[in-house]
């Protein structure tokens, strides 16, 4: 038995079977993470009862009561969901000493399948970013080439998973932050449909456009992970109830005569050459494969960045107005009244990233600019809305890249926001509009970093979406790919 | 829309931070040259068009008004920075 090459499907039967038990795969994951955690920083906090947990699950699993697919199988969660007596520090100075008196409903319905979480994942501070550098414990590293960033925000739980640290992992979606780093680090990872994970315990960025979901080795297992956490809950009052996922409709999807949509002004200015090549040669395999495919114009993709951006900061600069010093998180000592004491709490508790995007959202919903800029920002997203609506009267999926690039170098972007921001052309528009997306791993650039297409579904399409991907995944072997050098340190 | 220092100052005020001495110029260049690209948006022509806040028809979630135990006090205060006995210690407000 390969453990370093099994998806979570895949050790969830054997556990079942008896060839291993929870315990012996937890074990095999702690040894995973001394070797190779110091190498790619993916983890904040391991947490120190993973065995005890593990032999309770394996009791559970052997009286019957567990009986998920995933029963067992070691994962991780990023630092943004709050557990219960567990660090949660959203990358932050702010809230470094923060252990929450609760669990986030994703996490405790991932604990009731009896998943045996390792610990906590690195991100980008308060997941504002898209190369998990702005982390204050420090940034994670690429497992394809330590040099080159994982990708943000969701950094350490794609690196996590490509390293072998985890069999799959959680992470949240704001603006690409599950899709663009399973892009840059070449694993599976889905957002679903806004709503249809509980975004209770979710330390919030952008309450209209987070979203919990998978990353993982296959669609398979991004499937088996939604179909856990998919689940209407009345403590997140946009919870919506939805049919979930269908694991079984997933394994036996076929994509002949689905109709798939490729949007023209996803291949424009400042795509990389090898990035439209390798997702053009998916394109084709999808057509071989039965898919018609085709091209549509879509104008709209170049007011998506500022709208997100103006959305998201706007959301960021009312969430993170909680961080008051008072109730938890990051104070100083010695302040001098109550302004000073909330002044200086957000000054040396955050970092210059989320200073940014609070500015950035204090100017655009300030008096005299709210039109302009807020006001304006949510006419363009009902227009993003619309032409994609427009788009599924026509398609079963649309099909693009997911970043412009493949993992730039650690340092690369971090100086100039704007360049940063930019890069996320091509996710922003889904969370504009609510949809769900895929990243699926579809070849490498000429440097031997992983590229991944985007696949995106209608609402509440996650099966058609993971069902196609995992069609895609039983004729191509870019998902099984590792990274050199994990097994020789 | 340019990005003064008079507007850099307001907006710290107004988000309760204080930029470090020796990053204030960078973050207001940077604030120029995002804002330069997002005004990009005023190019779209969004005349009759109703601001869409949620994508999705959602409807409120709403629980039955039940009677349920609170939160303890130890619980909600035990990430407090600084506490006196069940309160959280602020510094004096008014005089």
């Amino acid at each position: 038995m390969n453990l370093e090459t099994m998806t979570a499907l895949e050790l969830g039967a054997a556990i079942r079977k008896g060839e291993i038990s929870a315990v012996e795969a937890a074990q095999f994951s702690l040894r995973q993470i001394e070797t190779y955690d110091s190498r790619f920083s993916c983890f904040v906090t391991v947490q120190d009862d993973i065995l005890q947990r593990a032999e309770e699950v394996q009791k559970r699993i052997s009286v019957g009561e567990y009986t998920s697919p995933l029963a067992g199988v070691p994962m991780g969660i990023k630092d943004n969901m709050c557990q219960k007596g567990v660090q949660t520090s959203c990358g932050s100075r702010m809230l470094a000493n923060f252990k929450p008196t609760y669990t986030a409903t994703a996490v405790e319905e991932i604990m009731q399948a009896g998943a045996v979480p390792l610990g906590k994942l690195n991100m980008d501070e308060f997941a504002m970013g898209s190369t998990s550098e702005t982390s204050w414990f420090g940034a994670t590293k690429n497992p394809w080439n330590a040099e080159c960033v994982p990708g943000g925000s969701s950094g350490g739980s794609a690196a996590a998973v490509a390293a072998g640290e985890c069999f799959y992992a959680l992470g949240s979606d704001t603006g690409g932050s599950i899709r663009q780093p399973a892009s840059f680090c070449g694993v599976t990872g889905i957002k679903p449909t806004y709503g249809s994970v509980s975004r209770f315990g979710l330390v919030a960025y952008a309450s209209s456009l987070d979203q919990i979901g998978p990353l993982a080795r296959d669609a398979a297992d991004c499937a088996a992970v939604l179909g856990e956490i998919m689940k209407r809950d009345v403590k997140d009052n946009t919870s919506v109830a939805t049919q979930g996922v269908n694991l079984d409709a997933v394994l036996h999807y076929d994509v002949k005569g689905k109709k798939i949509g490729i949007p023209t002004d996803f291949f424009g200015d400042g795509l990389d050459k090898d990035v439209a090549a390798t997702v053009q040669t998916a394109a084709r395999q999808l057509e071989r494969m039965g898919a018609t495919v085709e091209q549509f114009d879509m104008p709209i993709v170049k007011y998506a960045i500022p709208a997100y951006y103006i959305i998201a900061a706007a959301e960021a600069s009312s969430n993170l107005s909680r961080y008051d010093g008072i109730k938890y998180g990051y104070r100083p000592e010695h302040v001098d009244d109550l302004l000073d004491l909330y002044t200086r709490s957000r000054s040396e508790g955050f970092g210059m990233e989320v200073k940014r995007r609070i500015m950035l959202g204090c100017f655009v919903l300030s008096s005299g600019y709210y039109d302009a800029y807020y006001r304006k920002a949510l006419q363009a997203k009902a227009l993003i809305k619309a032409a994609f609506d427009r788009a599924f009267e026509r398609y079963d999926l649309i099909l693009g890249p997911v970043a412009p690039t493949t993992a730039l170098k650690i340092g690369e972007n971090l100086a100039d926001p704007l360049k940063m921001y930019l890069g996320d052309i091509y996710t922003v528009m889904i969370n504009l509009a609510g949809l769900p997306a895929a990243s699926v791993p579809c070849g490498f650039d000429r440097k031997g970093m992983p590229v991944g297409m985007q696949l995106i579904g209608s609402y509440f399409h996650e099966t058609d979406i993971l069902g196609a991907a995992h069609a895609y995944q039983q004729v191509t072997d870019w998902h099984k790919r590792r990274p050199a050098g994990l097994d020789n340190l | 829309m340019m990005i003064t220092d008079e507007l850099v100052t307001y907006l710290e005020a107004l988000g309760r931070i204080r930029l470090p001495e020796e990053s204030r110029a960078k973050a207001q260049r940077d604030l120029q040259e995002i804002l330069q690209y997002i005004d990009t948006l005023s190019e779209l022509d969004t005349e009759g068009i109703e601001p869409l806040s949620h994508a999705l028809p959602l409807t409120n979630v709403m629980r039955e008004d039940e009677v349920q135990p609170s939160i303890p006090p130890e619980e909600v205060l035990a990430n407090a920075p600084v506490r006196k006995d069940n309160y959280f210690l602020v510094p004096r407000s008014f005089e």
